[in-house]
């Protein structure tokens, strides 16, 4: 079996962005930048499957600018066999980018699809549903265990108030939690091979998909700064303003 | 135009971020529709048609519809959204998981966790865990939206008076099946909806030492929450996780216990109104939040509090 991972390149996750000078989008300039953290889970656990014998390739695909390729290549060291890299400078929304992913899973046709549950510059949780709704699949979101039958999965959901179980029919698509795996480093002699996997460029707006955005950013700004508060000395101090100051507690 | 709500709940009642998803909708619209999909739903559709702002409840009965699993509830929703300018459902687990899938059929880009209505186009939503506000206009004709529960009062559980519909159903799901749950039982409130939540961190060290943080919610009629570092080190369990991919919570009084705030974390409580922290690094970035910041080592501190409460 193949399995087919989107992952994205996003701001890393200890950069704290700002908005630019004009408010219209948020400064990216100079930013480091890294595969999303899901993904990277993602990548992890397809690389699982294949050591164990579940499936025979994985195949990672990203949509975004040239540099990309960076991405590409470091999940390639983590054990991905090949990228594609569906290029453009455009940031489309999820839906444009189900769209694109659901040409390369009619192309690919793999036997499962991992991605992240979201990506942490967009915060959108959308595009794993939209790609399962686009193909005609089931969908697993939010998966912290994956478990294989003959021609079904159980996915175990991390769902608010606990956890839930549902057996999927293949193909499905997968989106991954934080708890599935603890994706690994990469090691450096594996990082000179991926160098030499293939690596397979698309140009976006030659995959016949309608990339017209349908919502406008207005502007970006920052949330209301919180008043500075103060220091406490002591857990006596600490009740007294609660109850007199805040007036949180009686 | 009508708005139509997708209504949780777990064929007893109505789950509260529903009511939170009603007060969104009437703020767009006086014709609010509210879709309770299930098995044998009609007491959940009868509480239903009570919330205030409620004028019509759909619903939807069939054995496929159990669980909310998203492929038979996808083209449901799907189905019913070309008769109402937007859709929306609370931003919770099982919103977050079929609102895509039914906007995805529906060929329409869906705006996650919204937390202002500025228009009936023009909507707030936070990116970059919550370090940005993005003011997004849609021109999709139908829009699908789930909201921030946090972000928007509950509509009064009574008061109104719809009428229940049924919808039709075509009742066949190949693709998925529900096999079990496990969920968490808790006497104490739940996460999202409490007025006081005690945090706790990696600070508290241990799943036993939890009984520190227990002891004191307890004594606050408080929910309990975790940092990732807590879940992860499985001191708790994950539904317990506050924080950009956990639970985003704004009581009156949030008290962060031996966390020492990360942008993530951040993410999922700094809306609270009176935030507390008790941590013994006095440069922990959770300070820069906190209204009243006491330098303390939490296992002297924590039984104090508890006890002078």
């Amino acid at each position: 079996m193949k399995i087919m991972v989107p992952i994205k390149r996003v701001v890393d996750y200890n950069v704290k962005v700002r908005p630019n000078s004009d408010g219209s989008d948020v400064d990216l300039a100079n930013v480091k930048m890294a595969i999303n953290p899901f993904c990277e889970i993602a990548v992890e656990e397809a690389i699982r499957l294949k050591e164990r014998g579940k499936a025979d390739e994985v195949v990672v695909v990203c949509i975004g600018p040239s540099k990309a390729q960076e991405q590409l290549r470091a999940a390639m060291a983590l054990g991905a066999d090949r990228a594609i890299l569906v290029e453009t400078d455009l940031s489309l929304e999820p839906l444009a980018i189900a769209k694109i992913l659901q040409k390369i899973y009619d192309q690919e046709s793999p036997g499962l699809v991992i991605l992240g549950k979201q990506s942490i510059d967009g915060d959108n949780n959308q595009t794993g549903q939209m790609l399962a709704a686009l193909c005609g699949l089931p969908q697993g979101t939010f998966a912290s265990e994956v478990t294989f039958n003959e021609s079904s999965i159980y996915v175990t959901r991390e769902v608010d108030g606990g956890l839930e179980t549902l057996e999927l029919q293949l193909p499905a698509v997968v989106t991954t939690d934080l708890r599935l795996n603890e994706p690994r480093y990469a090691a450096l002699p594996n990082i000179m091979k991926a160098k030499k996997k293939p690596l397979e460029t698309l140009a976006a707006d030659s995959i016949g998909v309608d990339l017209t955005p349908r919502t406008k950013l207005l502007s970006v700004s920052t949330p209301p700064e919180r008043a500075a508060g103060i220091k406490v000395a002591s857990v006596d101090e600490l009740i007294e303003k609660l109850k007199n100051e805040a007036k949180v507690i009686s | 135009m009508s708005v139509l709500v997708v209504a949780e709940h777990d064929n007893n009642e109505i789950k509260a971020p529903t009511l939170n998803a009603v007060s969104a909708a009437v703020s767009l619209s006086d014709d609010v529709h509210i879709l309770v999909a299930g098995v044998a739903c009609e007491n959940v559709a009868e509480q239903a048609a009570q919330i205030a702002g409620v004028t019509k409840v759909l619903r939807a009965d069939d054995a496929s519809l159990a669980h909310f699993l998203a492929e038979p509830m996808a083209p449901l929703i799907a189905k019913l959204a070309p008769g109402y300018s937007h859709v929306i459902a609370p931003a919770t687990t099982t919103g977050k998981n079929i609102l895509p899938r039914a906007a995805a059929l529906s060929d329409a880009q869906p705006l996650s966790d919204v937390v202002a209505i500025e228009s009936a186009q023009v909507f707030v939503r936070p990116v970059y865990a919550g370090n940005v506000l993005a003011k997004v206009e849609s021109i999709d004709k139908v829009i699908f939206l789930t909201v921030r529960t946090t972000a928007f009062d509950a509509a009064l559980a009574e008061g109104g008076s719809a009428k229940v519909e049924l919808v039709e159903v075509e009742g066949s799901n190949e693709l998925s099946r529900f096999d079990k749950q496990q969920l968490a039982t808790s006497d104490r409130p739940e996460l999202t909806s409490a007025k006081v939540v005690v945090s706790g961190g990696r600070g508290v060290q241990s799943s036993d030492n939890f009984s520190l943080i227990y002891n004191l919610a307890d004594k606050l009629e408080a929910a309990v929450g975790a940092s990732r570092a807590a879940v992860d080190a499985g001191f708790v369990a994950n539904d317990m996780q506050v924080g950009q991919t956990g639970k985003v919570v704004a009581p009156d009084l949030y008290i962060a216990v031996g966390i020492s705030g990360a942008i993530q974390h951040l993410a999922g409580m700094k809306d609270s109104k009176v935030i507390v922290a008790i941590n013994k690094d006095e440069d922990a970035p959770i300070f820069q939040v906190a209204d009243y910041g006491l330098v303390a080592d939490l296992f002297e501190a924590v039984p104090e509090l508890t006890e002078k409460l």
